[in-house]
């Protein structure tokens, strides 16, 4: 118990080299837990996705459309369950800051194949019904105050003009990990649009075809038969899973996330420097009593845990108090950021991470020192006074 | 109760060997009260070091009732003082962030006393060392006289046999060194304690009961004193 509270005690002897240690451990296990966030965050798409969708795409490159009739041959292919079809819009919702991804879809099939998309019957029935009508994700609607009844205005950055919709309903996640920052709408309404305003885009055409697969096994076997099917065609088609689709998306990307990762590994090496230099102070200046209480008969052992148990009593303080604030700050980086990420949550692999991160900042600055103070001869150590 | 015999001791100064002890005997009675006095590196204070067991000979003997304790490994020369020597140090080697209860406490925590045990005794020397009304002070709610005071309740705690004191009233002003040096008096008259004390102040010398010189590592005068009570 003397002991403890001696451990204790020994840790506000200097209270502001203490203070500033750790809130330097804070900081840095906050901006580690929130750059792994990130990193973790950048990757969410490609691990929400699934293994039992395909994406069609054209093989040259996202952008080109592809006809809408490859659909019915598309799901003419053995192992194929169900198919539906997105088209990327590209809209600004009043500012160009506002961006939130948009896309043309085919109602029914699409919902029945994202079954992660909740939306109460009655919001279905009204989207159903209602061609110029669009639901939006809870997250979006939270963002930008969305309600349903609402009549919002896009203005179109692929496809000119000021394209109006009623907002039919709003779609929850079924986790935390689906996506409810996008907005939906009717591929029909956009395809009419089209040639009803004379648009320099090509109608009857899609983004992607989506097919739902018999199960995840014979993913790449109907990808390669549905590629087969267009093969030196016009179009020719790139077909892949859902998750590869996702991850080309996010190896575009991929010096980033590899710096912001080294960045979060930097943060905590140079924490371990300062508490290292921390607690060689501490130990260097308290020579004399470590000195002391192996002359009273403290084995070196001892006074090797004595320092040992300081530095990670340190680190754990800061660390805990960095982990408790990392769930509020990434709540308000992730409402800052808007629909940027399409989900960011603190996992509970973060935390472990984070934990591990400070147990090891105490291990490696308290070990030398711990080391040191324990080899010291005692009639030296008492000369340091 | 201590014989010491042909005891060296020398320090690497870069490449050369500087002796500081040079084939001493000494032999110390059990409830001697000895004061150990010379120049500066007669080596006084490494000869109280040696025979406390916080420095080890370069050659000779050091036996305490018995025990050789040169030939003890670190861990038993530890639990050796532990049980056999009780510390005075110059500037009193408190721990700062505990209270002179907490301070006293320290060594019993090495022992398998239970913690009513350990009040009991901490109460008893704090109290023998007129600080019962200050046991929830730390050091620098202290008084110099009062801290060099806690210190020996904190030599005492374990009850040892032999006593070690460096300087004990060297950072002390002329009253409250002869408090501590009338304490050191008691317990070697009351309760038996062997007392070894380095000083450099003849006053503090004359408590003692024999004053042993040292000069260049060797023993010198040994000077039997009639001791007179120092007034507490």
């Amino acid at each position: 118990m003397l002991i403890a509270k001696l451990l204790f005690l020994n840790i506000w002897r200097n209270r502001t080299r203490s203070l500033l240690t750790l809130v330097g451990l804070v900081v840095s296990v906050l901006a580690f837990g929130l750059l792994s966030t990130v990193v973790k965050a950048w990757y969410a798409g490609a691990e929400a996705a699934s293994q039992a969708r395909l994406i069609t795409r054209s093989s040259v490159s996202l952008i080109f459309p592809l006809p809408l009739s490859y659909g019915e041959r598309i799901r003419g292919v053995d192992g194929v369950r169900a198919m539906t079809i997105s088209r990327w819009f590209g809209g600004v919702y009043k500012d160009t800051r506002n961006f939130f991804p948009q896309f043309a879809v085919d109602p029914p099939s699409y919902f029945a194949i994202y079954p992660e998309y909740l939306l109460a019957q009655a919001d279905r029935d009204r989207f159903y019904r209602d061609r110029r009508s669009a639901v939006v994700g809870r997250r979006l609607a939270d963002q930008y105050g969305f309600r349903v009844g609402d009549m919002m205005t896009l203005k179109g950055q692929i496809f000119p003009g000021q394209w109006e919709f009623l907002i039919a309903g709003i779609y929850e996640g079924k986790d935390e990990k689906t996506d409810t920052g996008k907005m939906y709408f009717h591929w029909a309404y956009l395809n009419e649009e089209v040639k009803r305003r004379n648009l320099s885009r090509e109608a009857e055409s899609v983004g992607v075809f989506i097919t739902l697969v018999d199960s995840p096994e014979r993913a790449a076997d109907v990808s390669l038969s549905i590629d087969g099917l267009f093969a030196n065609s016009a179009k020719e088609t790139l077909t892949e899973t859902e998750q590869a689709f996702q991850l080309g998306f996010v190896a575009m990307t991929e010096a980033i996330v590899l710096a912001i990762r080294a960045v979060s590994f930097v943060v905590i090496l140079i924490i371990m420097a300062v508490m290292a230099n921390t607690m060689s102070m501490t130990a260097r200046e308290r020579t004399c009593e470590y000195a002391t209480l192996k002359a009273l008969g403290f084995s070196p052992g001892f006074v090797g845990r004595l320092i040992m148990g300081e530095a990670l009593l340190v680190a754990l303080v800061g660390g805990i108090v960095g982990i408790a604030i990392t769930f509020p700050v990434a709540s308000a980086f992730h409402a800052a950021t808007g629909t940027l990420f399409k989900s960011f949550v603190v996992s509970p692999s973060i935390t472990l991470m984070q934990l591990s991160a400070v147990l090891i900042t105490g291990v490696v600055a308290g070990l030398w020192p711990a080391i040191k103070s324990s080899r010291i001869r005692i009639v030296e150590g008492l000369r340091a006074l | 109760m201590i014989r010491i015999e042909n005891l060296r001791k020398s320090y690497r100064r870069g490449d050369q060997d500087v002796p500081v002890l040079d084939g001493l005997n000494l032999r110390v009675a059990r409830g001697d009260f000895l004061a150990l006095m010379g120049p500066s590196g007669s080596g006084k204070s490494t000869l109280l070091n040696l025979i406390a067991g916080i420095d080890r000979p370069t050659a000779g003997l050091i036996e305490m009732d018995g025990v050789d304790i040169g030939k003890l490994s670190d861990s038993e020369l530890a639990q050796w003082r532990a049980q056999h020597v009780g510390f005075i140090f110059q500037f009193y080697n408190l721990i700062p962030v505990l209270t002179a209860f907490e301070n006293v406490e320290l060594p019993l925590q090495l022992t398998s006393l239970d913690r009513a045990e350990r009040k009991e005794r901490v109460v008893k020397a704090l109290t023998a060392v007129g600080l019962a009304d200050r046991m929830s002070h730390t050091p620098n709610e202290l008084s110099g006289g009062q801290q060099q005071r806690v210190a020996i309740a904190r030599a005492l705690i374990t009850d040892p046999s032999l006593i070690v004191a460096d300087e004990p009233t060297g950072d002390l002003d002329r009253q409250s060194a002869e408090d501590i040096l009338a304490m050191l008096q008691r317990l070697n008259r009351e309760m038996g304690k062997t007392i070894i004390m380095v000083t450099h102040d003849p006053k503090a010398a004359d408590a003692a009961r024999a004053v042993i010189h040292l000069e260049k590592g060797q023993l010198g005068r040994i000077v039997e004193q009639a001791v007179g009570d120092i007034p507490c």
